[in-house]
């Protein structure tokens, strides 16, 4: 990275920060992210902070690197062959990709919700529920309270409570996903990454998982993609809005509490983008 | 108030009613039948040649374990060659599983694209050596080798009943012959493992890689689990080759005419297959053909039994997924 990338980045990082209440601690901070696939970059010079216990809705056009964004979060963008990465990620003011921090670790703090609910289906929906930590070896007593504790905080507790030993391919595309997202809760994370959670799902199932999120932000720090506009401003207290020029890596235009964003945005393309002329 | 009953239409005529279509549709369904056909056939020449056998010697001819035709009536039983079949499918399974699942595993998950693409192909070619290739290979190259080794098993493991040899005679015994079919199911099984776990939904390695878990744990968890069918498949492949495979065991192993239970590195062991081959050239044209065919028939009977075992338990696997 050249100086003039990097004064340039520091600009940036100015009023990412202002439009934030002060008072909130932040828990998650991208520093100057940039990505790149093989040869051709993808994202440029993101900084945004993440303050705890809030939501955050990541906003664009398809293909201006939100996912591939949300993926440096965690460590998870390390595992696609050929992927680069420059910049920092701090979690809790300790930068996640220094040598001495264990991958697995950080997936467990920062969890992740995908597209596709992918629950295993091998598995009954108890089973899913406790998977991760049977999967990461992590040592927590009353499996019983858990599964209840998380179905109940995903919201799926009330259709699922009869029958935790069935098969979790059972279960419909919302259901599965509200699994998945207690799956992702049984680790205890305190941030969670959530990919266009609801752009599989149905309209009254993207309500419960929006009710669900607005309840976890109570307690921990939720990061959500979406492409979808309204959900954005129900859900989330921040926005950032990112867009790719034709052939050009993804960076992020604006961001700021959401309300201002979709009321009043500073830049033309934001305002054009909101209102669905573009995207 | 009349009820009349409902007129049906033909739906199956119109589907085929293109001249093209029904040539083709014929021709398929002929040729499907030849191989219920050939199936058939093979049964039944050998069931024929079984019946004389078995009203001439009785169910004896499979609980004993004797060749000698000149004694009256002759003494002649292959149970030792049938429970040799086994014994040696058993140990090269036990060597040929581990090898082709692990390979399978760095081909999909590990290696570089690189070098599984080549690794694939290599896979590949090791299939179609000829087994008679193999054999000569492991007469002339492994036996030397493999020697040494059932020394060092009999020296350091020898405590353990199957790793007993009194005889000191380390040629010709199971375990040599178990390699050598290990060898020629690896292939098999790396390939069907490769296949079905290069299938393995991304979704599902994304959920367990976000759960934080390693290789190991995902393989357990996830991969193994959801490609077990296919993998149970693979493996039932490469068996149904080791309790047929003639002439590569026809090199390396001592056909002995007693059971050797479970020395697997002691001299001497059977399998039918091999008895076949090493006693056709000169048998009589009369009872000892039958015999002979007789084995033949009991053998095609045990790989049947093993297939329809297999096919019931990837169906039964299958099921649990869903």
């Amino acid at each position: 990275m050249s100086t003039a990338e990097f004064d340039q980045s520091v600009e940036t990082l100015e009023p990412s920060m202002s439009g934030r209440s002060p008072a909130l601690p932040i828990q998650l901070t991208a520093r100057d992210i940039s990505v790149w696939f093989g040869k051709r970059k993808v994202l440029e010079g993101v900084n945004i902070d993440f303050p705890k216990n809030t939501v955050t809705a990541l906003i664009g056009p398809s293909g201006c690197g939100k996912s591939t964004f949300i993926r440096t979060l965690n460590r998870l963008h390390e595992l696609i062959p050929g992927a680069a990465l420059a910049g920092e990620v701090l979690y809790e003011g300790k930068d996640i990709y220094s040598p001495d921090i264990d991958p697995t670790h950080i997936r467990l703090n920062i969890g992740m919700v995908f597209q596709k609910p992918n629950p295993f289906p091998s598995m009954s929906i108890r089973g899913n529920v406790l998977s991760g930590l049977k999967l990461s070896g992590m040592k927590r007593s009353n499996h019983d309270d858990i599964v209840e504790e998380t179905l109940t905080a995903a919201g799926l507790w009330n259709e699922v409570k009869d029958r935790l030993g069935a098969h979790a391919g059972e279960l419909s595309g919302g259901q599965a996903q509200r699994l998945v997202i207690a799956r992702a809760l049984a680790v205890q994370p305190h941030v969670l990454l959530m990919d266009e959670p609801c752009s599989a799902l149905d309209p009254a199932s993207t309500l419960k998982i929006e009710e669900t999120i607005r309840e976890l932000s109570k307690d921990i720090t939720v990061i959500i993609v979406t492409h979808n506009m309204q959900q954005a401003v129900r859900v989330s207290d921040y926005t950032a809005f990112f867009l790719a020029a034709e052939n050009e890596p993804g960076h992020v235009v604006e961001q700021g509490p959401t309300t201002d964003i979709f009321s009043n945005p500073r830049d033309q393309r934001t305002l054009d983008y909101v209102n669905g002329r573009f995207g | 108030m009349t009820v009349t009953d409902p007129v049906f239409r033909d739906l199956h005529s119109a589907a085929t009613s293109h001249r093209g279509d029904r040539i083709f549709n014929r021709t398929v369904t002929a040729l499907a039948f030849t191989a219920l056909l050939v199936l058939a056939g093979i049964s039944i020449f050998l069931g024929a040649q079984a019946v004389p056998v078995l009203a001439e010697l009785g169910p004896s001819y499979l609980t004993t374990t004797a060749w000698d035709l000149t004694s009256t009536p002759p003494d002649v039983g292959i149970w030792g060659m049938l429970y040799g079949s086994v014994l040696l499918a058993v140990i090269g399974l036990l060597i040929a599983v581990p090898a082709g699942l692990l390979l399978a595993v760095f081909m999909v998950f590990m290696a570089p694209p690189k070098i599984s693409k080549a690794l694939t192909s290599l896979v590949d070619l090791m299939a179609a050596i000829p087994s008679v290739i193999i054999g000569l290979w492991a007469f002339y190259v492994l036996t030397g080798p493999a020697v040494e080794w059932q020394q060092l098993l009999n020296e350091y493991l020898g405590w353990i009943p199957i790793f007993q040899n009194t005889s000191g005679n380390f040629l010709g015994t199971p375990f040599i012959a178990g390699f050598v079919l290990a060898i020629m199911m690896i292939p098999i099984i790396t390939s069907i493992s490769r296949e079905v776990l290069s299938h393995t939904p991304p979704e599902l390695i994304n959920a367990s890689e976000a759960l934080g878990c390693s290789l190991w744990t995902m393989l357990r968890y996830v991969a193994l689990p959801y490609g077990r069918g296919g993998i149970v498949g693979g493996i039932m492949l490469g068996l149904g080759r080791a309790l047929g495979e003639t002439i590569a065991i026809f090199f390396v192993l001592k056909i002995v005419f007693e059971v050797n239970w479970y020395n697997i590195i002691e001299s001497g062991g059977g399998s039918v297959a091999s008895l076949i081959v090493s006693k056709f050239g000169e048998a009589n044209a009369g009872f000892e053909t039958q015999l002979l065919l007789a084995a033949g028939f009991f053998l095609f009977l045990l790989t049947l039994i093993v297939n329809v075992i297999a096919n019931l338990i990837v169906s039964r696997t299958g099921r649990m997924q869903r």
